[in-house]
């Protein structure tokens, strides 16, 4: 058996994750045209290919082919600059997500997870919150007003509800006491006991935390900063060629990573029901040795957070298309003057559940 | 006065705390897309799939010949004058000796032009020939083209082939299945 030095598998693994952002945020845009299309009793795009799958790789090329378009007047190497941050921002993020639990092999055992560190959560937030700065300064570079106006409300957008996220994350981090994302999901499932995942014992925080979501990846029904209705396109109307296919693409990877986070917090993350039993049984009455029970568990997890993770994806498309979009006095008076003090609320109520000994 | 009974009365009081929580209207929306997403689909995947036409549909021009094989316009030019659109134009010629076989009378269409864009398929062309010469058919239609140009139909294209078989090669081709199903509805079309 060789053996792998730590760095390496990691090496590994952060690839691989990072290679399947890249596909999913491609497939998304067909799913996205898919899903949109039957909400609306119709097909979508079916000529590119068996049920048009081949249609990313059209979009891919007509991306890249198109004319690389700088307006008069912007500051190139910011206009540059905006989508590239956006996209590293968005890829950075999924680095600390777990997704699975350990697979062993020979004398080595390793996590299914990019890095494994005891900030994960702070570490998703920091970087999604530094995703609006490629957005703020693609918007200002632009030299256009409509640019600058989404650019001025994806920044108010983003910090006004990455406060109401913030807190009510504060009520799942009194649960579990760690912000390893790694510990919070193993927290949701412990063998040998009843332990349910998050979203029963949250389900205040996990609305609070799912209306943020949304906002935070400027999704529908919270896209002010580039509702072609007003804004004609927002943040990217100066915007051509790949350039534009980043910032589209760094949307779909945030909403990627948002529903691999939620389902990660409230979800149970690689966890599924009766886990250790199967384990078990493969163990006591098949024959299995434990290693390769836990190996095939692991692999189970893991099909079951991308199921968990596509879930929410379509969640996010399905939202899109049956919900218009806010006015931005709605969107600031929801953020400010209700999910705030819900979140208060929710911390409240689950302090005092953790005191009396409801939770743990 | 009301003039449906699908009138909504609406009253202003404030609203409830249902309501004002918005999300059951969310729900509320969310189930009625998600029963459209189940929904038939409207979508005719057009050159595959076409949508059956009419028994009396008027469609592309055919320029008929008789049972041997004779061309029956005589260039009269009373579908060029029936025309609304103007779209029929003609110069017609005397048949020579020797060309009995190709041309009914004895005066025929040397040029025959039907232009498809300005063609509004009225069918008054049809009703207005003696010679039961130019007919529009109710299985093709003009398909689209990249040109102007190719929108003026010539007696190359209007006239119909001398083999039966040939007889479909232009225009929206019809499956052999959708034709036959076509030609039992004409045939119970009472007459």
């Amino acid at each position: 058996m060789i053996e792998l030095p730590a760095l390496g598998w990691q090496s590994i693994v952060i690839f691989v994750v990072f290679a399947l952002s890249l596909l999913i945020a491609t497939y998304c845009t067909y799913a996205e045209r898919v899903i949109a299309a039957f909400l609306q009793d119709r097909v979508g795009p079916d000529r590119a290919g068996p049920y048009g799958l081949l249609q990313p790789l059209a979009d891919a090329v007509k991306m890249f082919t198109k004319e690389e378009f700088f307006p008069g007047g912007a500051n190139k190497a910011l206009f540059i600059f905006g989508p590239c941050l956006a996209m590293i921002t968005a890829l950075m993020s999924s680095a600390v997500i777990p997704f699975g639990n350990n697979v062993s092999f020979g004398n080595n055992s390793f996590f299914l997870q990019g890095i494994e560190v005891n900030i994960g959560m702070l570490w998703v937030f920091g970087v999604v919150s530094l995703g609006v700065y490629g957005v703020m300064i693609g918007g200002w570079a632009s030299n256009n007003k409509f640019s600058l106006l989404g650019a001025v409300r994806a920044a108010s957008q983003n910090i006004s509800y990455e406060l109401a996220m913030g807190m009510s994350l504060i009520a799942v981090l009194m649960m579990s006491g760690t912000l390893s994302l790694r510990e919070i999901t193993l927290q949701q499932s412990v063998a040998g006991e009843w332990q349910f995942w998050n979203i029963v014992k949250q389900p205040l925080g996990f609305i609070i935390f799912c209306v943020c979501a949304f906002a935070e990846t400027n999704r529908t029904p919270f896209d002010l900063p580039e509702c072609e209705t007003e804004l004609v396109g927002g943040y990217h109307t100066e915007y051509s060629s790949m350039k534009l296919g980043l910032y589209l693409f760094a949307e779909y990877i945030n909403i990627f990573v948002a529903s691999a986070v939620m389902s990660v917090l409230y979800f149970g993350g690689f966890n599924f029901p009766f886990q250790y039993e199967l384990r078990d049984w493969l163990v006591s009455s098949q024959g299995w040795e434990l290693a390769s029970a836990q190996n095939l568990i692991t692999v189970l997890g893991t099909v079951g957070l991308f199921a968990k993770i596509f879930g929410f994806i379509f969640f996010f498309m399905w939202v899109r298309w049956t919900l218009p979009r806010f006015r931005y006095d709605q969107l600031m008076r929801l953020g400010w003057t209700i999910l705030i003090p819900l979140a208060v609320l929710n911390i409240l109520i689950t302090g005092g559940l953790i005191l009396f000994g409801v939770i743990k | 006065m009301q003039l449906t009974n699908r009138a909504k009365k609406l009253e202003k009081k404030p609203m409830t705390l249902a309501e004002r929580a918005y999300l059951p209207a969310i729900f509320q929306g969310l189930s009625i897309t998600m029963r459209h997403f189940f929904m038939k689909k409207a979508t005719v995947r057009y050159p595959e799939e076409v949508r059956p036409f009419s028994p009396v549909f008027r469609g592309l021009h055919v320029l008929k010949r008789d049972e041997q094989g004779r061309e029956r316009c005589t260039a009269c030019g009373l579908c060029a004058v029936a025309c609304p659109a103007e779209a029929i134009t003609m110069v017609a010629g005397e048949r020579k000796k020797g060309e009995e076989g190709l041309y009914r009378e004895e005066k025929y269409a040397i040029s025959y032009e039907i232009n498809m864009l300005r063609c509004i398929f009225c069918g008054l062309c049809e009703e207005a020939c003696p010679k039961a010469a130019v007919y529009l058919q109710p299985d093709k239609i003009a398909p689209p083209r990249y040109e102007r140009d190719e929108f003026i139909y010539g007696k190359d294209r209007l006239v119909e082939p001398v083999s039966p078989d040939a007889r479909s090669v232009r225009g929206i081709q019809l499956t052999p299945e959708q034709a036959d199903s076509l030609r039992n509805k004409l045939a119970q079309q009472p007459a």
